[in-house]
């Protein structure tokens, strides 16, 4: 196994270096010179001088990439324009409050997709099967920042249920924390129920129509037991590794949550970034989702042969 | 053996065709879909022609106005007639949706059908470069892409057509691995046919069902994706109007004007819906194992 996860690993470097150069060059897509801006309006030559040299913008481009690489690979990420903090150290404080916003958005796809999947598959081509691929559509079709703006029209404005915004850390005040972010959750959930529905359903379709579950079957074990000890634990093995693989997905997704719900997380930050022109908080958010999202694909590969005794027998 | 001038491929397509569209008429789920997709369309397109208020026209008499029988869905925050900036806002919505899929597909197919086509270094480039794009989450490329070009319409689509272009690239390359094989591909390199030949007139023809397929469902998250950058302000500027910054304005005023906020949304879900189930229409009635 450990050779297994060293060859992804490896495999993983020549992404990540695309995606250094990707990111890289974003800074250069920016109209104007950087350095005009920065001296500011007196633009003293000499003061222009100092920068270009300051900023290493008098070296070719290559070099100027891999001063900047060598920078990201011992943590320097740059200066934050706006705050003058570290930009991983600003990274770092706002990453747990995203974790703990996807986490829970997972939680809740999970509850509503895996049940509504598996009735899905076991009540196939029914009414109920109709209504759950109806509301998988919609979920999917549903902008989440629209959902969330309904929700605290209905939830916080008119019935006032629940707050429409602020964040409180679960390990500060539980109970806070759950009130405030159990809206953002299902709103980022909403669209990961929809997608795990359609895979349990498609995969629990495919094993019910396997032959040992026809012997299960008539050995007279009950439908509960063929369905949940059977053919879910069998099913599960794509649901699990699609739900590592949508949990990347959920850091990105938490950007526009994050702004309606005013939660101060990773999706927030590059949002403000962008409008605050702070661009090396921009490019070391991308770069981290970047690779938050390849060490996702990386736990899901491991976790598909970890589950898997097939697979697990060879290597 | 099947030979050059039995020319399978434009019988074949010609046949599939008819088989596809007789499938897709019978399915119920599909024609909602391209009922949603046109209705949505001729308000677009008509928008200039039809007798509505000017949609950037402010009227500090009409400021948040409920719903009534001279603005019948109501007014903004700045007297505006939201009716005429709903339909104004359908043409930024679709053009974002059919422009950004149109960068994606001019740019991916074209790389994927050479990548699959020569394979070799070309291949693994393309597909390294491909496989880097794809780790990049799709909204937070679209939002640094648009961050760096400069908020604007144009800039959200191009941003949004480059970020969707891999998924492109991707399917393309895997069509034309199981295409480039066949006898009819190797009959017209036998005769001599150029490569560029062989990829648009035999290759491209046949893989082509299941990028439109794609391009269909990509045009709904197209659709989202501007209306999300438009919502953060990284889309069409004001005051022209869009469903996203429309969205964007009408979340401070929850309590005093709901209505700014139900329709834009209503307007996003039913067009994406839309295209959704056009989608997946395509795919049924175009999916060869189905048939």
């Amino acid at each position: 196994m450990p050779v297994y996860i060293g060859k992804r690993l490896l495999v993983a470097i020549p992404t990540l270096l695309i995606i250094s150069i990707f990111v890289f060059s974003l800074q250069k897509l920016l109209p104007g010179d950087p350095i005009l801006a920065m001296a500011g309006e007196e633009r003293d030559p000499a003061v222009i001088e100092f920068l270009r040299d300051k900023y290493r913008l008098n070296d070719p481009v290559v070099v100027q990439y891999f001063y900047w690489l060598g920078g990201v690979l011992t943590g320097d990420f740059g200066i934050s324009l706006r705050t003058n903090q570290p930009v991983l150290e600003l990274i770092l404080q706002k990453l747990p409050v995203t974790i703990q916003l996807a986490v829970m958005a997972m939680f809740f796809a999970m509850l509503i997709g895996i049940p509504i999947g598996i009735l899905a598959a076991v009540k196939k081509n029914t009414f109920i099967d109709y209504v759950a691929n109806v509301l998988a559509l919609t979920g999917l079709s549903i902008p989440n920042f629209w959902l969330g703006i309904m929700l605290i029209l209905l939830i916080s404005v008119q019935l006032g249920w629940l707050p429409a915004s602020g964040f409180e850390s679960i390990f500060v005040d539980p109970v806070r924390s759950l009130q405030t972010m159990v809206m953002p959750a299902f709103v980022l959930g909403n669209a990961l129920a929809a997608t795990l529905m359609r895979h349990t359903r498609s995969a629990m379709i495919g094993v019910l129509s396997a032959d040992y579950i026809r012997t299960a079957r008539a050995k007279g074990l009950s439908p509960r037991e063929v369905v949940l000890s059977h053919s879910f634990r069998n099913a599960l093995l794509p649901v699990v590794t699609l739900s590592a693989l949508l949990f990347g997905e959920l850091l990105a997704g938490a950007v526009l949550t994050e702004q309606i719900f005013t939660i101060p997380g990773f999706g927030k930050l590059i949002v403000d970034a962008v409008f605050n022109r702070d661009y090396a908080v921009v490019q070391g958010v991308v770069l981290c989702t970047a690779v938050g999202f390849i060490l996702m694909n990386l736990i899901a590969d491991v976790l598909y042969v970890l589950l898997n005794p097939r697979l697990r027998a060879t290597l | 053996m099947t030979t050059i001038d039995q020319a399978p491929p434009v019988a074949a397509a010609k046949r599939d065709k008819s088989r596809a569209w007789r499938k897709m008429k019978k399915n119920r789920s599909a024609l909602v879909g391209a009922v949603f997709v046109l209705f949505f369309a001729i308000l677009a397109a008509s928008a200039p022609i039809l007798p509505i208020i000017d949609p950037v026209a402010t009227s500090w008499t009409a400021i948040r106005k409920a719903p009534s029988a001279l603005h019948w869905l109501g007014t903004d925050d700045l007297g505006r007639d939201i009716l005429s900036r709903m339909i104004w806002g359908a043409r930024a919505s679709l053009m974002a949706g059919v422009f950004s899929v149109a960068i994606a597909v001019g740019i991916g197919v074209p790389f994927g059908l050479v990548s699959g086509y020569f394979g070799g270094w070309v291949d693994m480039v393309i597909s390294r470069i491909t496989e880097a794009l794809l780790a990049m989450p799709f909204l937070i490329m679209a939002i640094a892409l648009a961050a760096f070009l400069g908020p604007s319409l144009m800039n959200a689509m191009i941003a949004i057509g480059l970020s969707a272009m891999p998924i492109f690239v991707r399917l393309t390359r895997g069509q034309v691995l199981a295409v480039k094989t066949e006898d009819y591909v190797e009959g017209a390199r036998a005769v001599g046919l150029n490569h560029f030949e062989i990829m648009t007139r035999y290759i491209l023809p046949n893989v082509f069902a299941p990028i439109i397929v794609q391009a269909t469902l990509t045009i709904a998250t197209a659709i989202i994706a501007e209306a999300s950058l438009s919502f953060l302000g990284l889309g069409q500027q004001p005051p022209s109007p869009s469903w996203g910054s429309m969205l964007n304005v009408a979340k401070n005023f929850l309590s005093q004007a709901p209505w700014m906020a139900m329709w834009p949304g209503a307007a996003i879900f039913l067009v994406v819906i839309g295209f959704n189930l056009l989608g997946d229409g395509l795919r049924d009635a175009l999916d060869p194992r189905e048939a």
